[in-house]
C-alpha cells in the first residue's frame, strides 16, 4: 500500500506523521519512507538513515553540434519553454528552461542535436533501522523539482507500506508525489490558512481520485471549523493530534514525537489501523 | 521603490502572518505570490476592483474523429501523459486521450501526428486580481488545481505590483513568497531588493533556512533573518543566529510564540492590528529594522 502524506499549507506536521508512521508501522511490516519534498527535505533529520546509495538525478536536455547546424530553426520553432533559441544562425541552449520533451532533437533535420544530460539534483538511500529510507535533493537554484521526485518514486523497494512524504502547495511537484498512490492522508491545522489549504488540498486528490482522509494536527490550537468542515464534505478524520509542547520540543531537537508523546504514539497507531482498514476494503 | 520578498524554505514557519502585520505597518503594495496556496487574503480582505485570467501554456487534446489509433504521439510523449483509451468505455472507437494533468505542454505529440489530429492550443491555468485592501493595493491569484506555470504567474504578479506602485507612487512592494526553493520561488526573488527569511527554532528550520539563503545568495539578493516563535527552543534559536551571522546574514530579529497570532487570524486581523501583545510587539521591531536595512544605501 503507497500512502501519500501531504497538505496544501506547509509546517503543518506531514513529515512528523510520515516519519512516526513509518517507524511504527516498520514492526510490523516491510516499509519504505520516501521524501518526495525535494526542495527542502527533512525526514531525515528524524529518521537519521544511514546513506549507503547516492546517485545524480538528470534531466535530457539538447546538445548541438554546431558544425552539422545550418541555423534553420525548426528547434526553435518547436519549443515551448525557451529553452533554445536560434540567434544569427547561432543555436543557444538554456538547459534550466529545458523541460527534457525531446521536441528538438526529434525534428532537426540535420540530425546535429543529441540527447545530453543536465544534473538538477541527487538520489540518496540507505536503511533506518527497519526502515528502507530515500529521498530526492534538488540542486540550488534548480527550478523543476517533479524529475527529482520521479527518480525517487522510479525507484521506490518493495514494500507492505510505502509512505510518500510530499511537498506542500497544490501545483506540479504535489501531483507528482502523490501520482499512483492508493491513499492520500492530508495532515492539516484547525486555523482559517490551514483549513483555505486544506480544501484545495482536498481538490486536488479528488481530481486524481484517490482516496483520502485528514489528519488534523495540533487540534484544540484554533477553531472547529475544519471538524465541521470535514463532516460537511464527508471525509474521514483518520485522527486528531493533540496539540503538545513536548511534541514541538521533540520536533525541534529531531526526534521523533512517538518517543516524545504516548499520546501521539496512540494517534499514529490509529491512524495505521485506519489504513489498514483501507487497504482492506479496496 | 522597493520590492522585498518574504520567504521561509520550509512551509508554515509563519511568512503569511509577518506580511499581514508588515502590510498594516508600511505604506506598500502587496503582492500574494504563493499562488499554490494563497493565504494572504483571508486576513485582509481584499476588494476585487479587476479579475484577470492567466494562460501560462498549451496542452494537447486528440480529437477522436482523426485519431486512427497510429500511436505515435503515445510513442513520443516523455510525460507518459498520453494512454489508449479503454474500448469499453470509448465506445466502438479505440483512440488515444491526453491525461490533462500529466502533459506538460511540450507539443511534441502535436507536431509529429501523421493525422493531424491533435489540437495544441494556450490553456487557463488561473485568475489574478487587483484588488484593495485597507492597507494599500494588493495583487493576488488563484492558480487552478492542479495546474502548472505558477512561476510564471508569479513573475506576473509581482509585475502587476510594482507597476501599481509606480503608478500610486508608493515607495514599497511587500511580496508574500512560497515555501521551497523551486520555481515559484526562484520566480518570487530574481531581481528583488531584499528577502527575509522567516524561519523557526527547529532542526528542520535550520536546515531548511541554510538551502533557502544558498538559493538568495545564488541569485545575489541581500537577504535578513527573522526567527518566529524563537521561545519554542532558546537554544536552537541562540544555533541559528550563530549560522546567519557565519553567513554574514543578519538577523532582523526575533518573534515570541504567542497564541495571540492564530486568534488574529481566526478574527481576519494582523497580529499587529489584534492589540497589543507580546508577538505584535516583537513583530514591530523587527518591521523596524527592516526598514532601515531597506533604505540603507548598497
Amino acid at each position: 500500500m503507497i500512502v501519500a502524506v501531504a497538505s496544501g499549507k506547509g509546517g503543518t506536521g506531514k513529515t512528523t506523521v510520515a516519519t512516526n508512521l513509518a517507524v511504527t508501522a516498520s514492526r510490523d511490516y516491510s516499509v519504505a519512507y520516501l521524501d518526495c519534498d525535494v526542495e527542502e527535505p527533512n525526514g531525515a533529520i528524524f529518521l537519521k538513515p544511514d546513506i549507503t546509495r547516492d546517485v545524480p538525478v538528470g534531466t535530457p536536455i539538447p546538445i548541438v553540434d554546431q558544425e552539422k547546424c545550418t541555423g534553420c530553426g525548426k528547434c526553435a520553432a518547436i519549443c515551448q519553454f525557451s529553452a533554445i533559441v536560434v540567434l544569427k544562425k547561432q543555436v543557444l541552449t538554456f538547459p534550466e528552461l529545458c523541460h527534457g520533451c525531446a521536441g528538438c532533437w526529434l525534428v532537426c533535420p540535420e540530425g546535429a542535436i543529441s540527447e545530453g544530460q543536465h544534473a538538477i539534483g541527487r538520489m540518496q538511500s540507505g536503511r533506518a533501522g527497519a526502515v528502507a529510507f530515500s529521498q530526492g535533493v534538488l540542486d540550488i537554484g534548480q527550478a523543476m523539482s517533479p524529475p527529482v521526485i520521479r527518480a525517487v518514486k522510479s525507484a521506490m523497494p518493495p514494500a507492505d507500506m510505502v509512505f510518500v512524504d510530499c511537498p506542500p502547495g497544490t501545483s506540479c511537484p504535489v501531483i507528482e508525489a502523490i501520482q499512483h498512490s492508493d491513499y492520500v492522508l492530508l495532515v492539516t491545522e484547525p486555523t482559517p490558512f490551514g483549513l483555505h489549504d486544506l480544501k484545495l488540498a482536498v481538490e486536488t486528490v479528488r481530481k486524481l481520485a484517490i482516496p483520502f482522509g485528514v489528519v488534523i494536527n495540533r487540534a484544540g490550537s484554533g477553531d472547529s471549523n475544519t471538524q465541521q468542515f470535514c463532516r460537511d464534505e464527508d471525509i474521514p478524520i483518520l485522527a486528531e493530534i493533540a496539540d503538545e509542547r513536548q511534541v514541538a520540543e521533540a520536533y525541534s531537537r529531531g526526534l521523533l514525537a512517538c518517543q516524545a508523546s504516548s499520546a501521539y504514539q496512540a494517534s499514529i497507531t490509529a491512524i495505521l489501523k485506519a489504513l489498514r482498514r483501507e487497504e482492506k476494503a479496496t | 521603490m522597493k520590492e522585498l520578498i518574504v520567504i521561509s524554505g520550509k512551509g508554515g514557519t509563519g511568512k503569511t502572518s509577518i506580511v499581514a502585520s508588515f502590510a498594516a505597518l508600511s505604506q506598500s503594495v502587496l503582492a500574494d505570490c504563493d499562488v499554490d496556496a494563497a493565504d494572504l487574503h483571508l486576513v485582509l480582505s481584499p476588494d476585487k476592483i479587476s479579475s484577470h485570467t492567466f494562460s501560462g501554456g498549451k496542452r494537447a487534446e486528440i480529437n477522436a474523429e482523426k485519431c486512427t489509433a497510429c500511436g505515435t504521439c503515445a510513442e513520443l510523449c516523455r510525460f507518459e501523459a498520453i494512454a489508449k483509451t479503454d474500448p469499453a468505455t470509448a465506445g466502438a472507437a479505440l483512440y488515444f486521450r491526453v491525461d490533462p494533468v500529466s502533459c506538460e505542454g511540450c507539443g511534441v505529440c502535436a507536431w509529429f501526428c501523421p493525422e493531424k489530429a491533435i489540437h495544441f492550443g494556450p490553456v487557463v491555468n488561473g485568475e489574478w486580481y487587483i484588488s484593495t485592501t485597507r492597507h494599500g493595493p494588493m495583487v493576488h491569484a488563484k492558480l487552478h488545481i492542479a495546474e502548472e506555470n505558477s512561476g510564471k504567474l508569479v513573475s506576473l504578479i509581482r509585475k502587476q505590483a510594482r507597476q501599481a506602485a509606480e503608478e500610486k507612487n508608493i515607495p514599497l512592494v511587500l511580496v508574500d513568497g512560497s515555501p521551497g526553493i523551486g520555481c515559484p520561488v526562484i520566480s518570487s526573488i530574481t531581481g528583488a531588493d531584499m528577502v527575509l527569511i522567516v524561519t523557526e527554532p527547529t532542526l528542520s528550520g535550520l536546515h531548511d533556512l541554510d538551502r533557502v539563503a544558498d538559493l538568495a545568495a545564488h541569485f545575489s539578493i541581500p537577504a535578513l533573518v527573522c526567527i518566529n516563535k524563537w521561545d519554542i527552543n532558546p537554544d536552537m534559536s541562540d544555533h541559528i543566529a550563530r549560522r546567519a551571522e557565519e553567513r554574514d546574514l543578519q538577523v532582523a530579529g526575533r518573534v515570541r510564540y504567542d497564541t495571540m497570532v492564530t486568534d488574529a487570524q481566526i478574527h481576519k486581523l494582523s497580529v499587529v492590528e489584534y492589540g497589543d501583545s507580546g508577538s505584535a510587539r516583537d513583530i514591530r521591531a523587527v518591521w523596524r529594522q527592516v526598514e532601515t536595512e531597506l533604505n540603507r544605501p548598497r
